[in-house]
């Protein structure tokens, strides 16, 4: 019988969008499948805190207190991934769950190959899509950085999905009947051995949201010029609440951090909304955000790729449009 | 010291992608195969590794014949020895080839073994740390700087708005993300001198994936998007597309 297991992350003992949709499709698949799901989450946060997964459909909890467990360790760290992924697969194992759901967040990739290998698992990370036929779970997984789309199914007992961020709907249950049920780092047989891994620092860059999560996004090519003139681009994020991404020209040429990098070989984004500003459109660029659900492109060139895969777009100098747009915006917003 | 790097070889960036006539995977008519580009960070990091302070280097690779490619691209960057895993056929999953390099890595025993962070075709990011589990050793994925001292290292993960700090001890696996180094040009001394260049050829040891690709599809056309003509003049009306009809604002 398939049980579903939702590893539920939280970072800085907040949970982020993408832990509400693990949960809603977690309880979503067990109501397909008709089967038992349970959440499981490893964090400081106090019952209460955590009680808010229940707005999405959580209803059995289990909560390990994350100093507990690095206690096991002695030292002063942040976390273990070695640590956290036996923690998963222990509790998975010994109670018998088959499907183990994890954001596909840097977080959730780090974690899922280690918990596929201990629990015997099949993985398939990053998928957009599950679906079940006659009890056999298939998944869609986009490959070549989204040019294509694979449907593929899983031939085992046990897998473990990670699910790409902003794709899944997280969506809010009318009553709210989560229990938090505490476990310790000793049932699970949690040692100092397993901390082979040790996170001793996380330096985080202040109040930047960063693309991989974000819900909107405005990103800025070559045809800005120079890194003088990516005030505009930030501006315009600022009025609309988006994060800042890059083509990989601006980023070889050093105007912008490689952490802002959409396409091929940078961050693959799905947001809401994707605003390209003096961006062409390469097979590569396009690659890491064509799943964007409304493309808007500005650019002088009319013949510009980007135009055939935007929504939305304006033919015309970016240095006339984006000052103008950005008060067009706060006039509605 | 014995290091190892695991390399594949993947379609090119550029390639247009057509579904094969199986409909589970590409067509690869026409299409230039290359060394995975998150793998010359890994190759990389290696050499200069050896450079620095001597050490034993190795490229692996499972694949079919074709993968030697990736290994003599290995060879052109400064790494010695090469070994191929021959898989069977080309129907393998992420299980498959974490089993095989495993286990052809646990007769090696490396001290430190690299990869590339993900490979551009199948975008897992998987196989680093399935095959550390595999063989029981750590593992640090999307590795930006990396420091040894004796067994001890310390390496920066590149996360969502930042970055951590992990230490681990050797042997351990590292995913390499660009930015760990700047990645060598081949010289043509180098590229002649690879193409003689033995590479070692093992058998696969496993072939029994836990899942199967049914069908392969491009994404879904878009429809014509809605293109305004009068520059600035058209940010009010593009704004109220955004709202009224696309609903996003
Ligand atoms: C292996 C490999 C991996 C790659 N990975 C990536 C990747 O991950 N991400 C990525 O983005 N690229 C990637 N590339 C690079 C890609 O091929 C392109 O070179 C790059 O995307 C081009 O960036 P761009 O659109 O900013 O610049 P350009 O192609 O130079 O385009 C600039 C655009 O700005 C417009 N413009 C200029 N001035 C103005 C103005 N005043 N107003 C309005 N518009 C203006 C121009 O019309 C033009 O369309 C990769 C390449 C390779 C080989």
């Amino acid at each position: 019988m398939a049980k579903i297991l939702a590893y539920i992350e939280s970072k800085e003992n907040k949970f982020k969008n993408s832990a509400f949709e693990t949960v809603s499709e977690a309880k979503r698949l067990s109501g397909v499948l008709g089967c038992d799901f349970a959440s499981l989450v490893i964090s400081n946060q106090s019952a209460d805190e955590i009680k808010v997964l229940g707005e999405y459909g959580a209803e059995e909890i289990f909560r390990l207190n994350l100093d507990e467990m690095n206690s096991v360790k002695g030292g002063n760290i942040k976390y273990s991934y070695s640590a956290i992924s036996k923690a998963v697969s222990e509790f998975a194992k010994q109670n018998g769950y088959t499907i183990i759901l994890f954001s596909g967040t840097g977080f959730g990739k780090a974690l899922s190959p280690a918990v596929s290998i201990l629990t015997d698992s099949a993985l398939i990370p990053d998928i957009t899509g599950i679906s079940v036929n006659d009890g056999v779970i298939s998944v869609t997984k986009p490959v070549y950085a989204g040019k294509a789309f694979a449907e593929i199914k899983v031939n085992s007992e046990n897998v473990v999905l990670s699910l790409r961020p902003n794709v899944f709907k997280a969506e809010k249950t009318d009553s709210n009947n989560a229990k938090v049920t505490d476990i310790t780092s000793a049932s699970l047989n949690i040692s100092a051995d397993d901390f082979s891994t040790v996170v001793t620092e996380v330096v985080l860059s202040q109040g930047k949201i960063d693309v991989a999560e974000a819900d909107k996004i405005v990103s800025g090519g070559r045809g800005m010029k120079g890194p003088e003139n990516f005030h505009l681009i930030e501006e315009l994020a600022s009025v609309i609440g988006a994060a800042t991404g890059a083509s990989r020209a601006v980023v070889d040429a050093g105007w912008r951090p490689h952490s802002e990098q959409v396409g091929q070989t940078g961050k693959t984004v799905s947001p809401g909304l994707y605003i390209a500003c003096g961006i062409s459109g390469a097979i590569q660029h396009l690659a890491g955000m064509s799943s964007s659900k409304c493309i808007v492109a500005i650019n002088k060139d009319k013949d510009a790729p980007i135009f055939q895969v935007a929504d939305y777009g304006i033919i015309g100098d970016l240095f006339e449009v984006l000052p103008v747009l950005k008060e067009e915006f706060k006039k509605v917003l | 010291m014995k290091i190892a790097v695991c390399v594949s070889l993947v379609p090119d960036s550029t390639t247009k992608v057509k579904i094969g006539s199986s409909g589970k995977s590409i067509d690869e008519n026409g299409v230039t195969f290359i060394l995975n580009p998150y793998d010359e960070f890994a190759v990389e990091e290696a050499v200069q590794l050896k450079e620095k302070s001597g050490a034993e280097t190795y490229a692996i690779s499972f694949g079919t014949d074709k993968s030697k490619e990736a290994i003599k691209k290995a060879y052109q960057m400064g790494i010695e020895k090469g070994i191929l895993i021959k898989a069977s056929g080309d129907d393998y999953d992420s299980y498959t080839v974490a089993k095989n390099l495993a286990d052809a890595l646990n007769e090696l025993k490396p001290d430190l073994i690299f990869f590339g962070k993900q490979s551009i075709d199948f975008d897992g990011m998987a196989i680093p740390g399935m095959v550390a589990t595999l063989l029981n050793l750590p593992y640090v994925n999307v590795v930006t700087k990396l420091d040894i001292n004796g067994s001890e290292i310390s390496a920066e993960r590149e996360i969502e708005g930042g970055k951590e700090i992990i230490t681990s001890t050797l042997p351990a696996i590292i995913g390499a993300q660009k930015g760990l180094n700047n990645p060598r040009y081949p010289n043509l001394k180098s590229i002649m001198a690879s193409k003689s260049k033995p590479i070692e050829e093992k058998s696969s040891t496993y072939s029994g994936n836990k899942t199967e690709v049914i069908s392969m599809n491009l994404p879904p056309a878009k429809g014509k998007g809605k293109i305004l003509e009068n520059g600035a003049d058209s940010a009010a009306e593009l704004v109220k597309l955004l709202r009224d009809e696309a609903k996003i604002i």
